[in-house]
């Protein structure tokens, strides 16, 4: 066993500096809350007995809530502003500028996302993730939630179809070129794709290097870690549903599509909405899948990816922004449909 | 999250409409397809982790050369592929044991700052008032939707060149070495959680009951003794949940680690370096198939022993609206 923990040392005393920090700034943040305003009001109430004392008029003691106010959000409002706004700002202006952010090219950027053919491709096989992801994935999560429903076992079954969300996006995908893995005609295949593939009869493929299957591939991986997201928050919705409305269908003696299509599917409408929403928004964002699975070759890169390369591999800040503003852009109207809905169903409600 | 159980009267599932003999039937022969596409989805949900588990434990050779599910037939055993992707010391042999000390110190202050400041912020837009309160929330709210590729390079650059205005230095660079590249992790980790995790914990600040608050006012505490005496324990709950979430995210990340800890030895996570390895040895299924395993498995405890506590947080994050 060759494990050197004298190398560790510095980047543990690092996480001790940080925990530190961190009790200094909370705890520091919390105690000067406590002790400023005790001292302010110790001395007001002097005052105000002094000036009793000396007959003139007390004055009236403001409430100070704004300045705590101030205080319990500023870290939060300092990162925000720093860590999030400026640099939000930042990349829509260096998305209107050259690679070296030198010289204003105005929408040049834009232009070149629309006509460079492999940006094109990038930009299509994103609409074919946010269009195949949320709808499989929510499809097999609600198909799930639903068989399950008060069978045995139940909180069994769901923690199987749940846990690859515990699982990185990178381990998900090691797990599923595991599955893909090819070995030559006449090999024995290690891969369990490829295995079926033969005792079917067919001939062993590299499933990943075949554009556009690969995409569907990958997308399976997306599909894999998402319904399980997609099974928890619809199963409860359907747990959700009044007793006595489902009780009372059975009595007129549905059948179990006519409760499914009828009772069930109107009644987790909202819940839907918000996995469809929240999976489509991930969709649109996904990195890790394409890039340890392929790096974005064979035609199967993503925006996210693509941006990642064009800023911080190939050093065009203008073109990686481009792409970030584009993906922004995008999340826009989804997020405006759910708003939209969430107000309908409050008025509703 | 109000998603209670409805109670199931008992006797009432097999009583109530006249059934015919055929219809009975029916309905056993579609419960039986039920029970047979449910199980059919859990085998295809379950295979893939389990044929990878099952391989890390394979000598190397049998994984290069036949299928794990031969593995059944004749069993050969070996923790060998662990001992060799933790600890060997050959370039190409993953040394996770390494990245996995980076992946834990990355992850301790990314789940603890953006806690902390998340509730106090939280307390404050619930209970204190003050002008302005629903405007800085929308707006905390609405950061929400800002992509993190948003900001990766205007931060990347705040990070290693300051910030200058018009020739004039506002801020010097922070010129981190080594261990210290870990400050701007957990920087950029705190800044992006902060939108999520304020609008979770507001959820469940702002329903504590208003009696309580105002009682406690009433006894003369001021805002940081409510928050600290009463505020806290009665979310801890929403604590959890938020920690476990940004636990996961943050163990789990892969862009925000190679951007602000980069590939280096001393900062990158198991995330960035097995993402490397699946690159360059992407046929070394004897260390990558391990090494997914090391990485799989604390995430995994975590979330298998409270996902009780994720499971509300993820319902009150997404379902409220």
């Amino acid at each position: 066993m060759n494990f050197d923990f004298a190398a560790q040392t510095p980047k543990l005393m690092m996480l001790l500096w940080g925990l530190i920090a961190f009790a200094v700034v909370v705890g520091g943040l919390l105690v000067l809350l406590d002790v400023v305003p005790a001292f302010f009001a110790r001395r007001r109430e002097a005052r105000l007995i002094a000036g009793s004392a000396s007959g003139a008029p007390p004055r009236r003691a403001k409430p100070r809530e704004g300045l705590f106010a101030i205080f319990f959000l500023l870290p939060t409002l300092l990162l925000l502003l720093i860590g999030l706004v400026v640099p939000a700002i930042r990349t829509t202006l260096l998305s209107f500028m050259d690679g070296g952010s030198q010289n204003w090219v105005g929408l040049d950027n834009y232009r070149w996302m629309f006509a460079d053919d492999s940006i094109v491709r990038v930009l299509l096989n994103t609409l074919i993730w946010v269009t195949l992801v949320p709808l499989v994935a929510t499809s097999i999560g609600l198909l799930y939630a639903v068989l399950v429903d008060k069978a045995r076992l139940e909180s069994v079954a769901k923690s199987l179809i749940f846990m690859p969300m515990a699982i990185s996006f990178v381990g998900a995908s090691i797990i599923w070129k595991f599955v893909y893995a090819y070995r030559g005609e006449g090999e024995e295949q290690i891969g369990l794709l490829n295995q079926i593939m033969v005792s079917l009869g067919g001939e062993p493929r590299q499933w990943l290097l075949d554009s556009p299957l690969n995409t569907l591939l990958l997308i399976v991986i997306m599909v894999w870690i998402q319904a399980g997201f997609a099974m928890v928050v619809l199963s409860a919705a359907i747990k959700a549903i009044p007793a006595d409305i489902v009780e009372a269908a059975r009595l007129d003696g549905v059948s179990p599509w006519q409760m499914f299509s009828q009772i069930t599917l109107p009644s987790i409408r909202p819940a839907m909405i918000v996995v469809v929403v929240t999976i489509s928004i991930a969709t649109l964002k996904v990195f890790d899948i394409v890039r340890t699975s392929t790096n974005g070759n064979y035609d199967t890169s993503v925006i996210a990816n693509e941006m990642y390369n064009q800023a911080f591999r190939y050093g065009q800040n203008g073109q990686g922004s481009a792409l970030a503003v584009f993906l922004f852009v995008l999340v826009v109207p989804i997020v405006i449909f759910q708003i939209r809905n969430i107000r309908q169903q409050r008025r509703e409600g | 999250m109000t998603t209670t159980t409805p109670p199931v009267a008992a006797g009432t599932q097999d009583t109530g409409s006249p059934t015919t003999r055929a219809s009975r039937v029916r309905t056993r022969l579609s419960s039986r397809t039920a029970t047979l596409v449910a199980i059919v989805i859990a085998v295809v949900w379950t295979i893939p982790t389990f044929g990878l588990f099952v391989s890390s434990l394979r000598p190397e050779n049998q994984i290069k050369t036949t299928g794990w599910w031969t593995f059944f037939r004749d069993p050969e055993f070996t923790l060998q592929n662990y001992q060799d992707v933790l600890f060997g010391q050959a370039s190409g042999s993953g040394q996770l044991a390494n990245y996995f000390v980076n992946s834990l110190v990355i992850t301790l202050p990314s789940v603890l700052f953006p806690l902390a400041f998340a509730a106090m912020a939280a307390y404050a837009l619930a209970w204190i008032n003050f002008r302005g309160r629903d405007l800085v929330y929308i707006g905390i709210f609405a950061l929400q939707i800002v992509p993190l590729q948003m900001a990766l390079v205007p931060l990347l650059s705040f990070f290693s060149r300051g910030v200058s205005l018009g020739g004039v230095t506002l801020m010097p660079a922070w010129n981190l070495d080594g261990a210290q590249n870990f400050a701007q992790v957990w920087f950029a980790h705190t800044c992006f959680a902060l939108p999520f995790a304020v609008y979770l914990l507001h959820n469940f600040v702002s329903q504590l009951p208003r009696d309580l608050m105002e009682a406690a006012r009433v006894d003369g505490a001021t805002h940081p003794k409510i928050f600290r005496t009463i505020v806290l324990p009665l979310i801890a709950p929403a604590l959890a949940a938020f920690g476990i979430f940004q636990f996961l995210w943050v163990w789990n990340d892969l862009l925000v680690a190679l951007i602000f800890a980069g590939g280096s030895d001393v900062t990158a996570p198991l995330t960035v370096r097995l993402a490397e390895l699946a690159g360059t040895r992407g046929n070394e299924w004897q260390r990558l198939t391990a090494g997914a395993f090391v990485s799989i498995v604390v995430p995994l405890i975590v979330f298998l022993s409270l996902q009780r506590f994720f499971v509300r947080g993820l319902l009150a994050g997404s379902v409220k609206g």
